[in-house]
C-alpha cells in the first residue's frame, strides 16, 4: 500500500485504544442489528421479498440506460428539470449554478450519501453559500467539523455528552446538559428557522420511478418535506442506480428499506414527488461518477443493487469495532470497501481486507449483494494490480514456498513446535509478529496433526 | 447535453445479461384483524389510533386530547372536523403557517403492517402544514384499510404536480446515543381516526 492511500489497521488501531467506547460502539450497532432481526422476522415473506428485490435491482443494471431515459422523459413531463454529471465535479458545478441562478444564499439540505460522495458542501461554501445540513445526527456532524461515520446513523459514534457540550458552544443550551431529548428539541427549534429561512432544499433520493419520473425520500425526522415544501427550489441529487421501473415496485422496496435500516416497519415518512409545487422549480441531478464503470463488471455489478439502508455495517464485526471513519469514505463499512476500490484500488487498498469473511453483511442485506465473495475478489484483484503492502507479499511468498513442499512445511511445522514457540517474550512479540500484537500464541500441540493421524489408521 | 450522452453510452457500452423483471405479486402478509394489527403497528411507532363510528364521533375524540384542546391555531382539510381557525386558501405564502398548532387531514390508504396512511397535497394548497403543524391527525375510512404495501399500491396513482406522502407515527429521530426522541422536526404527535 502507498503512504497516501488509507491505512484501515492503522485507523481502527486507534478506535479501539479507548477499549470502553469501542465496546459502547459495539453495543449501539448492535442493538439495531437486533431491532433489523426483529423486523424481518414479522414477514413470513421476507426472503421472497429480498429475492424479488435483488432481481429487480439486476434487471435495473441490465437496461440502465433504457430506464433513465424513460424516467428523464417522463420527469420532465411532471414538470421537473434533468441534469446529467459524468462526475462529482460536474454534479457540483450544476448544483451551483441552479444555486447563483435564484440567486440563493442560504440552502438546507436533508441527508444525501450522494452529496458526501461528491463534498458538496465545502464546494458550496467555498463559493459563499451558508449550507445547513438539517438530519439531526448530520447537523452534529457538521458542527464538529467532521464526516458521517454512518451512512444511517450519521453520528453513531458520539456520546450525548459530547453533543451537550457541542449544543451548549455553539447554540447555547444549558451547561452539562445532556438529555437527547432536551437536545433534540433545541435543535428543533434552531433548524425551524434555517428551513423558514432558507432559499433552496437540497435532498438526496431513494428511488427514482423511470414510469412516472417522480422520486421517493425516506426520512423519519421529516427534515427533507420541510426543506423542500418552504423554499421554491428543490435540487435532487442521485445516483444514477436508483432507479427503479415502476412505481409498484416501491411495495418491494419500501418494506425492506427501513426494516433492514433501523428495524422500523416503514420510516416515518416516504414522500414521493412528481414534479415542483406551483410556482416552483424542482431539479434533479443523475450522477455518473464510476457507477458505469462497475456496471461492466460482473464481479462487482450487484454492488449497484446498494439501497444504502446500512444494514451490512451494523452487523459488521469489523465495523461494529473499528468506527466508521477508519474507512474514510463518504460510504463505509462492507459495501462501502467494495464501493471505494472501484474508484481507486490503490488509495483504498487495505478496504477488503477489513473483514473476517464471515458473511454476515450477506445474510442481511435486503438486496442479496454477494458482499463477502466482492470482499474477496477485490483482495485477489488488488494482489494482480500490485496494491499489497510488501509485508504481505513478502509473507504470502514465504507461506507458499513452504506449503508447496512437504518437507519443509514439516520442517517449519517442528521448528514453531520445539524453537520458535518457546522462545522468551521479548523475542517472540517483536514487532513484525502482527498477528501477537493484542493475543497471545495458542499453545503449542501435544501431538501433530500427522501424528494423531498416523495412530488413528495404524501405521 | 455532451454529458448524457456520454453517461447514456458509457452504460450501453457494457455488456450486461438481461434478467426479467420478477413482478411484484405476492403472496404478501394479510391479517384476521387488519385494524387491531394497525392499531398495534401505529402504537409501536409512537402514535395513537381511534376507531369511531362517524365524523361526529372524530370531534368528540379531539376534544379529549389535551393538545388539541391547547391548540391555538387549527388547520382541517375536512370540513366538519376540527373547528379549523386557519384558512389556508387565503394564505399566499407558506411560511405564515409556521404557528399552526395542529392540523387535521384525510388520509386516502391506511397500511396495516406498517402503520403508513397516503396523503396527498390535493386539495392542500401548501403541503407544508403536514410537517410544520405541532401536532396531526388524519382521518381515514374503514373500508379504505390495507392489510400490506402492494395494496396499498393498487390504490394510489401519481399525476403531475402532485406530492403524496405515507406517514407512519409521528416524527421522530435516535441520532443522539439511539434514544428514540419523539418531534424530531415534524409533528410531535400523531393521532389517526378510523371511521366506520
Amino acid at each position: 500500500m502507498s503512504h497516501s492511500g488509507v491505512d484501515h489497521p492503522r485507523l481502527a488501531a486507534e478506535f479501539v485504544k479507548n477499549d470502553s467506547r469501542a465496546h459502547w460502539h459495539d453495543q449501539a450497532l448492535w442493538f439495531v442489528r437486533a431491532k433489523r432481526d426483529k423486523a424481518a422476522q414479522s414477514l413470513p415473506e421476507w426472503e421472497t421479498l429480498r429475492e424479488r428485490a435483488s432481481q429487480i435491482k439486476r434487471n435495473v443494471s441490465a437496461n440502465l440506460a433504457d430506464y433513465l431515459e424513460e424516467f428523464e422523459a417522463n420527469a420532465t413531463k411532471m414538470g421537473a428539470t434533468v441534469h446529467w454529471a459524468r462526475d462529482a465535479a460536474e454534479h457540483n458545478q450544476i448544483v451551483l449554478g441552479l444555486l447563483e441562478r435564484h440567486n440563493a444564499k442560504r440552502v438546507v439540505k436533508s441527508k444525501s450519501m450522494l452529496t458526501e460522495e461528491c463534498h458538496l458542501n465545502p464546494f458550496l461554501e467555498r463559493h459563499g453559500l451558508n449550507v445547513v445540513d438539517t438530519d439531526l445526527g448530520e447537523w452534529i456532524v457538521q458542527l464538529r467539523n467532521e464526516p458521517p461515520s454512518h451512512i444511517v446513523l450519521p453520528a453513531i459514534h458520539i456520546k450525548k455528552e459530547e453533543v451537550g457540550e457541542l449544543f451548549h458552544r455553539k447554540i447555547g443550551t444549558d451547561s452539562g446538559a445532556s438529555d437527547p431529548t432536551y437536545l433534540a428539541r433545541a435543535a428543533r427549534k434552531r433548524l425551524r428557522e434555517e428551513f423558514l429561512a432558507a432559499d433552496a432544499g437540497i435532498t438526496g433520493v431513494n428511488f427514482a420511478i423511470a414510469e412516472t419520473g417522480g422520486i421517493v425520500v425516506c426520512t423519519n425526522e421529516g427534515n427533507a418535506d420541510l426543506g423542500t415544501s418552504l423554499p421554491k427550489l428543490h435540487i435532487a441529487c442521485m445516483g444514477i442506480e436508483k432507479l427503479i421501473p415502476r412505481a409498484d415496485d416501491l411495495s418491494v422496496f419500501l418494506r425492506l428499506l427501513a426494516r433492514s435500516a433501523t428495524g422500523q416497519p416503514i420510516t416515518t415518512y416516504s414522500s414521493h414527488f412528481h414534479g415542483p409545487r406551483e410556482g416552483c422549480e424542482m431539479h434533479i441531478v443523475l450522477v455518473d461518477n464510476g457507477r458505469s464503470n462497475i456496471l461492466g463488471s460482473d464481479e462487482f455489478r450487484r454492488s449497484l443493487n446498494c439501497i444504502r439502508c446500512g444494514a451490512c455495517m451494523n452487523t459488521c464485526p469489523v465495523f461494529r469495532r473499528s468506527g466508521g471513519h477508519s474507512y474514510k469514505t463518504a460510504v463505509p463499512g462492507p459495501i462501502g470497501s467494495i464501493l471505494a476500490p472501484s474508484r481507486d484500488a490503490q488509495q483504498y487498498a487495505s478496504l477488503p481486507f477489513a473483514c473476517s469473511l464471515c458473511g454476515s453483511c450477506s445474510d442481511v442485506c435486503p438486496v442479496k449483494i454477494d458482499l463477502h465473495h466482492q470482499l474477496l475478489t477485490w483482495r485477489r484483484e488488488i494482489t494482480v494490480r500490485g496494491h499489497l503492502p510488501w509485508t504481505k507479499r513478502v509473507s504470502m511468498k514465504m507461506a507458499r514456498i513452504v506449503l508447496v513442499r512437504p518437507a519443509i512445511y514439516r520442517m517449519a511445522g517442528f521448528l514453531l513446535r520445539k524453537v520458535v514457540l518457546r522462545m522468551p517474550r521479548a523475542l517472540l512479540y517483536n514487532p513484525w509478529n502482527a498477528w501477537g500484537k493484542s493475543r497471545d500464541l495458542p499453545p503449542p500441540p501435544k501431538q501433530t496433526f500427522r501424528q494423531i493421524y498416523q495412530q488413528r489408521h495404524g501405521k | 447535453m455532451a454529458s448524457k450522452q456520454q453517461i447514456l453510452e458509457a452504460i450501453r457500452r457494457q455488456s450486461v445479461a438481461p434478467v426479467e423483471h420478477p413482478g411484484v405479486e405476492g403472496p404478501w402478509i394479510t391479517y384476521d384483524d387488519a385494524p387491531a394489527q394497525f392499531a398495534a403497528a401505529l402504537e409501536s411507532v409512537g402514535g395513537l389510533c381511534h376507531f369511531v363510528a362517524d365524523l361526529p364521533a372524530v370531534n368528540a375524540a379531539l376534544a379529549e386530547i389535551p393538545e388539541f384542546s391547547a391548540a391555538q391555531r387549527i388547520y382541517s382539510s375536512v370540513p366538519e372536523i376540527g373547528g379549523a381557525n386557519v384558512d389556508m386558501a387565503s394564505i399566499d405564502n407558506p411560511h405564515a403557517l409556521d404557528d399552526v398548532d395542529f392540523a387535521v387531514f384525510s388520509g386516502e390508504v391506511a397500511v396495516a403492517e406498517n402503520a403508513a396512511v397516503w396523503v396527498t397535497d390535493e386539495h392542500v394548497r401548501h403541503k407544508v402544514v403536514y410537517f410544520l403543524s405541532q401536532h396531526l391527525a388524519l382521518v381515514v375510512r374503514r373500508s379504505q384499510l390495507v392489510d400490506n404495501m402492494r395494496q396499498a399500491f393498487e390504490k394510489i396513482e401519481f399525476r403531475a404536480g402532485r406530492f403524496g406522502v405515507f406517514i407512519s407515527g409521528p416524527s421522530k429521530t435516535a441520532d443522539i446515543e439511539q434514544s428514540l426522541v419523539v418531534g424530531a422536526h415534524g409533528a410531535r404527535s400523531l393521532h389517526v381516526f378510523v371511521v366506520e
